[in-house]
């Protein structure tokens, strides 16, 4: 199984450690794993911004670079939706097939759907508050969405639960949004400010130690606004807990 | 980088503690629509099936529309046609004009507001008296709604005794909601009295057999109707459906997810005139004939009005209804308005952090989000786009195009985490309001993964081994 590793843009400048822990556990499994070097970004940024058009070269990109690879995995809900949902439209403007949109998954669901991994070694001895991020519930059905009468789920909860001695949380208003939204958070600073600030504190109500989730840009926003605040709690991404003990 | 709404919402969350009122009861009512949705296991079937008969009617309107229309005349029924909100008011005035009509009683209709009936014929000397309780104290303050379904929402109960105290001469001071309503029931049973004519929305017109559905909690819209010898009544060309069985599937749909309450107090068909009295029907396309060959829009006219995309979504409860620059507002308005005019609206697109919440509350299905996403591709081709916007994409595009100027990005970004708080810090720097920025870190993954220094156990003993 070869395995290309993809590490969103803001993965690579501002969390490693994310892309060093999502290699730890793909490595752990005796995967093949690569890392492209010319990978950038995704292009979800200028998309959702409403310039798909400038997008379009990165999302061509992106094809060449992982097409040749079993599966793409990355640390990142928000992005790989990106790709899985966008990336063959912007792909058929330019009239060519997308490779990747069904070969990439989210780390979470690559290992609990594609590796079904039902065990782990490492103990977590922490309270945690799961962040269950809009694109990782309602795109990429990570968990089971609130709207929806469904039979509840929740993949990272499931692979959480193998780490030993972990308290799992998760917040009131369990899946709604913290504001982050890319370019939303300084089109609409306020409210996005505002939205933050009240997913904060339904983290902080469950008295967990740290907010974990499976993407980085909402722990980023999150962050921003704790540190500025003064608020005392910390942000891991879901893959540094599932790799501790490796 | 900012649109008319993100400044109307930067005034609304100034006052914080009515951005925190606001916030948590409409949320309040987003979680009494889950517990209703949440007891029927069928709910999600109840979705699809919505979707699928809404689908089915939108795409054979010439069909229903002549079958509804037929039914209704037949069963005595005066039916109108109105391609515009002009002719829409036109035709209503001089329905009245016919009567020698002086007073109006109107109940709660998003069409009317959308053709500014009210202020034509005021200016034409009718009397126009609203009679839900929410859209007559908006009245009485020369306001409009900011939420479909609970148009003074944004109001509390002494803003309501403040000015019933000058326009109903109710106690200085008793802001007690038993005492108000019941000032608002006299002072409106006198109106209902006195008026020559009753007017009323459609919630759904069905086909098979011409009755005019009507949902309501007050029963403004019976009395009204009950008393007077003329009905009007203003419906959306896209609210026919095809019979009572699909009704039946609304029903248990629209109050659900509206208010979270199994089914609205009165659910009124009216069918035909009561002996000695008319009814017409004044059918509307108003732009909406256009929005049928729009593939990418089409499905706003699946619309049942509930409000449900509003009560969830985070952006409308933290900014208020008159935040946006459309009459309707969440993302349902968002779509509606630049399905009327995007040059004229389109301010209201950040209004969205693409959440997808308003999706999954939908009870037809909507893909409102997903709307919001594509009419912003197209605002660049209105000449409308964010010029800091546009220049930060190209931006991006243009370092993202050219992975060996990415790595060398990736190796200066630490700078900023060194410079100055005032540099970093100030009116230019949008995240900055509220958020400190994010650490760069001082060896990106690209500098470690060339390194060699990501690494795993498994990695390790190969490379032991080899």
């Amino acid at each position: 199984m070869k395995v290309g590793l993809f590490i969103p843009c803001y993965v690579n400048a501002v969390y490693p450690e994310v892309g060093a822990a999502t290699y730890k556990l793909l490595d752990y499994l005796g995967v093949d794993v690569d890392y492209p070097l010319k990978q950038t970004c995704c292009g979800q940024p200028m998309a959702n911004a409403g310039f798909e058009d400038k997008a379009i070269p990165m999302a061509e990109q992106f094809d060449q670079l992982f097409e040749s690879y079993d599966y793409v995995v990355g640390p990142s809900a928000s992005c790989v939706a990106f790709v899985r949902e966008h990336h063959p439209d912007l792909l058929k403007k330019t009239g060519h097939r997308c490779h990747t949109a069904h070969a990439i998954y989210e780390i979470c669901e690559f290992l609990h759907d594609v590796v079904q991994m039902d065990k782990l070694p490492g103990t977590f001895p922490h309270k945690v508050s799961i962040h269950n991020s809009c694109h990782g519930v309602r795109e990429l059905h990570l968990s089971s969405a609130s709207e929806l009468n469904i039979p509840p789920f929740s993949k990272i909860k499931d692979l959480l639960s193998l780490m030993d001695g972990i308290e799992i949380f998760e917040p009131a208003q369990v899946d709604e949004c913290c504001g982050f939204g890319g370019m939303f958070s300084v089109e609409e600073p306020s409210v996005s400010v505002c939205m933050g600030q009240d997913k904060l504190r339904n983290h902080m109500q469950t008295g967990a130690e740290y907010i974990t989730g499976a993407d980085s840009s909402c722990l980023m926003h999150m962050q921003g606004i704790a540190e500025r605040e003064r608020l005392p709690i910390k942000f891991i991404h879901v893959t540094q807990i599932l790799a501790s003990g490796l | 980088m900012s649109t008319k709404h993100t400044k109307a919402a930067d005034r609304f969350i100034a006052n914080k503690a009515q951005e925190v009122w606001h916030n948590q009861t409409l949320r309040f009512v987003r979680d009494k629509r889950d517990n209703m949705a949440m007891q029927l296991p069928e709910w999600e079937t109840l979705r699809e099936t919505a979707h699928q008969i809404k689908m089915h009617t939108i795409t054979h309107l010439d069909h229903y529309l002549n079958e509804f229309s037929m039914h209704a005349e037949a069963n005595g029924v005066l039916v109108h046609w109105a391609k515009d909100a002009d002719e829409h008011n036109q035709i209503v005035y001089s329905i009245l004009q016919s009567h020698g009509v002086k007073k109006l009683v109107k109940s709660k209709s998003m069409l009317t507001e959308e053709c500014h009936l009210n202020p034509f014929l005021i200016e034409k000397g009718i009397d126009v008296v609203e009679s839900d309780l929410g859209e007559r104290i908006l009245q009485l303050m020369h306001k409009a709604p900011s939420h479909i379904v609970m148009p003074a929402i944004h109001l509390k109960r002494q803003d309501v005794g403040r000015l019933f105290e000058t326009k109903l001469n109710t106690e200085k001071d008793n802001s007690d909601p038993t005492y108000l309503t019941q000032a608002a029931r006299v002072h409106l049973r006198q109106e209902f009295l006195t008026a020559g004519a009753a007017m009323t929305g459609a919630n759904f017109g069905v086909a098979s057999t011409g009755d005019v559905v009507v949902c309501t909690n007050e029963g403004n819209a019976d009395m009204g109707t009950a008393l007077s010898p003329l009905h009007i009544i203003s419906m959306g060309m896209e609210k026919v459906i095809p019979d009572l069985k699909s009704l039946a599937v609304f029903i248990r749909l629209l109050a659900r997810s509206a208010t979270g309450q199994p089914v609205t107090a009165y659910t009124s068909h009216y069918r035909k005139p009561r002996e000695g009295s008319e009814m017409h029907l004044v059918i509307v396309d108003n732009g909406r004939s256009n929005m049928l060959g729009n593939e990418d829009h089409l499905q706003t006219l699946k619309c049942i009005r509930c409000g449900a995309c509003m009560n969830t979504c985070p952006v409308y409860r933290r900014s208020g209804g008159y935040s946006y620059t459309y009459f309707i507002p969440g993302p349902i308005g968002i779509n509606l308005g630049m399905s009327r005019s995007p040059e004229k609206y389109s301010d209201n697109l950040s209004a969205c952090s693409l959440c997808y919440s308003c999706n999954n509350v939908c009870p037809v299905k909507i893909d409102l989000a997903d709307q919001i996403y594509k009419w912003r591709q197209k605002l660049d081709s209105f000449g409308k786009a964010d010029p800091a916007k546009k220049n930060l994409s190209v931006g991006m595009a243009f370092l993202f195009k050219r992975p060996v100027l990415f790595q060398t990005g990736l190796k200066m970004a630490p700078v900023i985490n060194r410079m100055p708080r005032f540099f970093v810090y100030n009116g230019l720097n949008d995240w900055g309001k509220g958020r400190e920025m994010p650490h760069f870190a001082i060896h990106s993954f690209a500098a470690l993964w060339k390194k060699g220094k990501i690494s795993g156990a498994n990695q390790k003993k190969k490379n032991a081994e080899s």
